[in-house]
């Protein structure tokens, strides 16, 4: 029994049948952690790709090093890090979110990339026009690069949203009720762990071309030279 | 405790580490040179099998791969009177490699596709067979094309390695958690291990520039 | 006069519903050069293309050297041909091509040995033998160690043209040779092709909008117009007397030879 729902052992195709409901509970977790994730890691990378992007190196160049350092170690040891260290300065979180951070500080690495790459993209031209309209810095980033770059970012954006969700079972280290671990729970409580695995790997492949579907149709919808200017 | 006697039991670990990085990779090369031709084959078993691995492989997580293979196929192997209980070193190389192949046959068969038309007409008009033109042609001006994502996909792998603690094996991660839990120490133990996964990570970015200049050396030559 | 080496029997070629050659006669005697001119998109580089099996045909038949290139007699019966006969069909045919088409992973020399050693399974020392030989006819025998990049254009196609005679084969296709050339770099791969040209027994089929040079090398010059030969004839009546309107229209629009400027134009287009 797992979250008060209970297992028929009678046949394989009835046991199946009788854990679809878990794992379903599990995969709900697994996309709750996913879409956190995700957006820690849009903020944090937007963070990352402005300060790397920052004119002068004392701020551009510990950017740097740090998205190196973390694009380089494992998620597995950055969460046992958050996970071990936080409490140690006072920081106490529920598993699920410091596994949702972990995720979020792991791809901020590749979506500031993704953000430098778009901004990179946007014309240098339109910094120089828009200087020329006398906006100032701040006005000209939010209303004139952001606009124009933000729909060329979202398609590379997405492609991390469908790593980020295959990532999610590492956070069953940290008791995360994700799919995974109910899976291996309902395993070791059954000694059947290739009907649960097997299960989980079908409903992975579901997701992950639902997913991967979703940013083609975004890549496709999405206006290829940006927003027009007002 | 110091912090130095935490290092022969990283150490250790670290080595583990290095072994399954390296056999991994090779495995995981040698799939998806195998796979990324397998699909552009015109026999459709072939390019069948070739699709349906790197879509499986791709579409699920490499930690329900490495559980699948661990915990699930002993299982099947039982039904059908097969011992297949892996040691893990073995399930570990073997989902690695099966996971990184997949993602690598796709830049295999990217870089196979953008050889030039023009290279394959030359071949034939030398009347090199489809096979000849295959390995003296394509591969050796694709193989140039594929190496800065190969440089990304073997550090992908190097970090990969990490989750293969989960089913118990003497890794750098495994050996942390294990002193970890023994001393309580985290900070001083984690903080140690990030910079030798990062430490290990530059080494073989490293080595995969060396190799990216020298399978490209072609293209530079009296420049 | 002998059996044709090359003969097109009412040979059709679509792309899609576009009809590129059209019941297409043409036959080449062996050791014959023959030049085609026409207007872009009459289907010259086509023919070539059809010759070396990079392009197969609708309907009719292709005859090479007395047998079908693109079927095999099965039962009486002529049938799409097998990979293995074409294989060997090409062993008669080589190919210059417009763009060169060196294979850049390898040095000039190796260029010249791969398909002799992988193909012919000719020796190493036998084919590194007839790429020096052949190096020194287009005469880059210092230029043997580098690679294509390293090389000029003209130097490039000399490359090209060695290679394709590395194969000895007894037909050789030219695909406008010149025509992605610098204008001053023409002169030198036209003088390859001319000393080739000279050898009686290569029959030579030679696409180009050279027409001064066509005038000087071929036996038969022949006008293609939408898919067919408008007219055909020896150089020095075509070019000076042709017959078909379409054919005076073409030469006028692409040589006037009271016309300097006008020449200088078509070899820097060509
Ligand atoms: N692969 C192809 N698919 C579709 N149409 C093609 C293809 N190859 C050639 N064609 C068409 O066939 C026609 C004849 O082409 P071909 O290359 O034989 O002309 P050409 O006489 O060599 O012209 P040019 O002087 O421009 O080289 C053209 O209209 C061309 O657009
Ligand atoms: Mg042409």
């Amino acid at each position: 029994m797992l979250f008060g729902i209970h297992w028929d052992t009678s046949s394989d195709l009835a046991f199946a049948a009788s854990i679809l409901p878990i794992l379903l509970r599990g995969m709900v977790i697994t996309i709750e952690a996913t879409v956190l994730g995700f957006f820690i890691a849009l903020v944090l990378g937007l963070v990352l790709a402005v300060l790397k992007a920052a004119p002068t190196r004392i701020v551009s160049w510990p950017a740097l090093v740090v998205t190196e350092f973390v694009r380089d170690t494992p998620l597995l040891v950055q969460l046992f890090f958050l996970y071990y260290v936080l409490p140690e300065y006072g920081i106490v979180l529920p598993a699920f979110l410091t596994g949702a951070l972990a995720l979020g500080v792991q791809y901020s690495a590749y979506t500031s990339e993704v953000y430098r790459a778009g901004l990179e993209a946007v014309n240098r031209g339109q910094h120089e026009a828009a200087r020329a309209l006398n906006l100032t810095t701040t006005r000209t980033f939010t209303h004139i690069v952001l606009p124009q770059a933000v729909p060329r970012v979202i398609p590379a954006l997405g492609n991390y949203l469908v790593s980020i969700m295959k990532d999610v079972p590492v956070l069953s280290v940290v008791t995360v009720l994700e799919m995974l671990n109910v899976a291996k729970i309902i395993g070791d409580r059954t000694f059947n762990y290739m009907i649960p695995l097997s299960m989980v790997g079908g409903l992975y492949l579901i997701l992950t071309i639902l997913a991967s579907a979703g940013v083609r149709y975004l890549d496709l919808k999405l206006p290829k030279i940006g927003i027009p200017l007002k | 405790m110091e912090w130095t006697s935490y290092l022969p039991p990283l150490l250790q670990g670290a080595w583990v580490t290095v072994q399954l990085t390296v056999y991994s990779t090779i495995l995981g090369a040698v799939l998806a040179f195998a796979f990324g031709i397998g699909k552009l084959s015109n026999n459709w078993l072939i390019k069948g099998v070739s699709i349906g691995y790197i879509e499986i492989f791709r579409g699920t997580s490499l930690l329900v791969q490495l559980f699948w293979l661990y915990f699930a196929l002993p299982i099947a192997g039982q039904a059908i009177g097969i011992d297949l209980r892996l040691p893990p070193v073995v399930a570990g190389v073997l989902a690695l490699g099966l996971n990184i192949g997949a993602y690598g046959a796709e830049v295999v068969r990217g870089a196979i596709q953008a050889v030039p038309k023009d290279q394959y007409e030359a071949g034939r008009a030398l009347n090199f067979t489809p096979r000849q033109a295959m390995w003296r042609i394509a591969l050796p001006q694709a193989v140039p094309e594929m190496m800065p994502t190969f440089g990304n996909l073997a550090v992908q792998n190097l970090k990969d390695t990490a989750l293969v603690s989960l089913i118990s094996l003497g890794d750098l991660a495994f050996r942390a958690e294990n002193i970890r839990n023994f001393t309580q120490d985290s900070t001083t133990v984690y903080t140690l291990v990030l910079f030798m996964y990062f430490g290990m990570a530059l080494v073989l970015t490293a080595f995969m520039k060396i190799a990216e200049r020298s399978v490209g050396r072609w293209k530079t030559a009296g420049r | 006069m002998s059996e044709p080496i090359i003969k097109f029997d009412k040979v059709v070629k679509r792309f899609g519903s576009v009809t590129v050659l059209n019941e297409l006669d043409f036959s080449v005697s062996p050791g014959e050069k023959v030049t085609i001119i026409g207007p872009s998109g009459s289907g010259k580089s086509t023919v070539l293309r059809i010759l070396m099996t990079l392009e197969s045909i609708n309907d009719g038949v292709v005859w090479v050297d007395g047998e079908p290139l693109w079927h095999e007699e099965r039962g009486g019966k002529l049938q799409a041909a097998s990979e293995k006969h074409m294989h060997r069909m090409r062993e008669k045919l080589g190919m210059v091509f417009q763009q060169f088409n060196l294979f850049p992973h390898m040095t000039v020399r190796r260029n010249l040995t791969e398909a002799p050693i992988r193909v012919l399974k000719l020796s190493k020392k036998e084919a590194r033998e007839r790429a020096d030989r052949l190096l020194e006819m287009v005469g880059l025998q210092d230029q043997a160690d580098k690679y294509p990049h390293q090389l000029s254009g003209g130097q490039q196609q000399r490359v090209g043209i060695a290679r394709a005679c590395a194969m000895r084969p007894r037909i050789m296709l030219f695909d406008e040779p010149t025509s992605a050339l610098d204008p001053e770099l023409v002169g030198e791969v036209l003088n390859v092709i001319r000393n080739l040209a000279e050898e009686h027994d290569l029959t030579m089929l030679l696409v180009t909008h050279e027409m001064q040079f066509a005038r000087q090398i071929s036996d038969r010059v022949c006008f293609f117009d939408r898919g067919r030969i408008c007219e055909e004839g020896p150089p020095s009546e075509l070019f000076s007397e042709p017959k078909e309107a379409r054919t005076k229209e073409f030469l006028r629009a692409v040589v006037d030879p009271d016309s300097a400027k006008g020449e200088k134009q078509a070899s820097a287009e060509g």
